[in-house]
């Protein structure tokens, strides 16, 4: 057998399933949004629901704060992040364990931390009764929206929670690769800690960090029961937004929620050739 | 490199220890309240403890048991699938170079980074079709999006670092092609079987909306009934739900933290769960 046919038999079933399935869901999601659907009778493809969807004050709300949870969250987890790597990078007692504890909440199913977010910082939540246990409010209404709040702060806790360690892991491990010579050359020749830092290791982990970033920021604009959980129902982030409008009880309604789905489908697809550029900077470097 | 001065030691162990503590704390007043009966505002702790909660999820009323079943068997499903699908692909991307290998492994990346919600209502429409929506088996098919591309990656990065020569060697011995492959490749590959397969796992394991849509309700998992308890105010028995369901992540973490270096295809499959 030669390796051509080797190879294409060895892919063919993952290409046929993600082709089908991934592939197929992107397109017919496509075509509906354009209202194109031959087996009811739909054969003039149209901008309809596109021309309802921009035009509609929801979906901008939406589009904007989904955006500014995705845009906050991932930089607030990526600073963080390096700086958590910073400090577990270093050898010290305990190290086994600190790493297991920092590695745990990867394992834990974002619907279960939207959860624990819910229970801490809600009006009657733990941090609530800490501030009411100190005297600084009487009743849970004096204590600050944090969840189901305009500015999606309880989103955003939980992103930060989640995400941490899920970057934190990426440049630690790109730290170890590294190791510490460069910077310890940059030292001997007279750079302070943080311009070795600044001007050494970070630009070594950039990419890195950066095609992390990239995945988050994906995912944060496309993750459907965090918001669900602990976000406003109006404006609604995009996901959710995207599911109400394909349940709702008016069929006519479901090319627009395919229209919402393909606006996200092409940020990601604008993630994807980031990535791509980012990682093939990074193998060159 | 000399050691940090006294300052710059307190200022780590200060917030390493704020980070820890940041990141177990949302996981503590769920454990709590699945131990608490009636604990209201402003009680810092709970005024009686029990453990009716545990006792009423067990029960066959609460549809725990039930949920627990239909998620572990979705998620063995697209397990295996994932694993025989998701082989042989990682033996051509890592063994082999070939024209558009680039295009192909970029196919197979699109759907960690594209969102399930994205094409799953494009998908909810064909299934409609094909009889596949509200079963078990169109919910463990439409998992194999997310788990798919792990089980490749991580079986890529296995067959990198592994020599075919062996199975020349055993070819010409008389062994035949399933002998080999019994005898030689797949001891070689269990161990990125096992840690890509405990991946798909808790990716499939983890997942809500494609559930939702796909399940339409009817099949019910774990994170749909916790969900529910969670809108219904009964805050004990959802920490008790949370509490079973996060399990099994934290026994596959200890199984598989020695293999975690933190490539991309490894820590990624923690990554989307």
């Amino acid at each position: 057998m030669s390796d051509r046919l080797r190879i294409a038999l060895l892919l063919a079933p993952a290409l046929a399933v993600i082709g089908l399935l991934f592939g197929g869901g992107l397109l017919i999601g496509l075509l509906r949004s354009f209202n194109y659907m031959p087996v009811i009778g739909l054969t003039e493809p149209n901008l309809d629901a596109y021309r309802a969807v921009l035009s509609s004050r929801d979906f901008l709300g939406s589009f904007l704060l989904t955006f500014h949870i995705s845009f906050t969250s991932t930089v607030i987890s990526a600073v963080l992040a390096v700086g958590a790597a910073l400090l577990l990078r270093k050898t010290f007692p305990g190290r086994a364990v600190i790493n297991f504890l920092f590695q745990l909440n990867l394992t834990v199913p974002h619907l279960v931390g939207a959860i624990g977010i819910l229970y801490l910082f809600s009006q009657s939540g733990s941090f609530a009764r800490l501030a009411h246990a100190a005297g600084m409010i009487d009743r849970p209404a004096d204590f600050p929206a944090l969840v189901f709040d305009p500015y999606a702060i309880g989103i955003i806790l939980q992103y930060v929670w989640k995400e941490i360690p899920f970057i934190g892991v990426i440049v630690l491990a790109q730290m170890q690769a590294l190791g510490q010579d460069y910077e310890a050359v940059a030292r001997s020749l007279g750079a302070s800690r943080w311009q070795a830092f600044r001007h050494v290791l970070l630009p070594l982990i950039m990419p890195g960090v950066l095609s992390a970033c990239v995945i988050v920021f994906a995912f944060t604009f496309g993750a459907y029961e965090i918001p669900l959980v602990l976000g406003e129902n109006h404006p609604a982030a995009l996901p959710v937004l995207a599911y109400r409008t394909y349940t709702d009880v008016d069929l006519a309604s479901r090319p627009e929620a395919m229209a919402m789905a393909i606006v996200i489908a092409l940020l990601s697809g604008l993630m994807i050739w980031a990535y791509v550029r980012l990682t093939r900077r990074g193998a060159r470097a | 490199m000399g050691r940090d001065p006294l300052w710059m030691r307190t200022f780590q162990v200060l917030t390493g220890t704020l980070l820890i503590l940041w990141l177990v704390l949302p996981l503590v007043p769920l454990a709590i309240w699945s131990f608490a009966r009636g604990w209201r505002f402003p009680s810092l702790l709970p005024n009686q403890w029990s453990t009716e909660a545990w006792t009423f999820a067990f029960s066959a009323r609460s549809g725990v048991l039930e949920a627990l079943w239909t998620t572990t068997l979705i998620a063995l499903i697209a397990t295996v699938l994932s694993i025989l699908v998701g082989v042989p692909a990682g033996r051509a991307l890592g063994l082999y170079k070939f024209r558009g290998k680039g295009a192909v492994e970029l196919l197979i990346l699109a759907p960690i980074i594209v969102p399930g919600i994205a094409v799953a209502l494009g998908i909810h429409g064909v299934f409609i079709a094909l009889g596949l929506t509200n079963t078990l088996m169109g919910v463990a098919l439409v998992h194999l999006i997310p788990t798919l591309p792990y089980m490749t990656l991580v079986m890529a990065g296995i067959f990198a670092n592994y020599d075919p020569a062996f199975e020349d060697q055993a070819r010409s011995l008389g062994a035949s092609p399933l002998q080999t492959f019994w005898h030689v490749t797949l001891p070689a590959i269990m161990p990125g079987i096992i840690v890509g397969g405990l991946f798909a796992f808790l990716v499939s394991w983890s997942q809500y909306v494609l559930t939702l849509l796909i399940g339409g309700g009817r099949v019910v998992t774990l994170p749909l009934l916790l969900f529910n308890f969670v809108s219904a105010g009964r805050n004990d028995v959802s920490g008790a739900i949370g509490m079973i369901y996060i399990l099994p992540g934290i026994l596959i973490l200890l199984l598989t933290a020695r293999h975690l270096s933190g490539r991309s295809g490894a820590v990624g499959g923690f990554g989307r769960v």
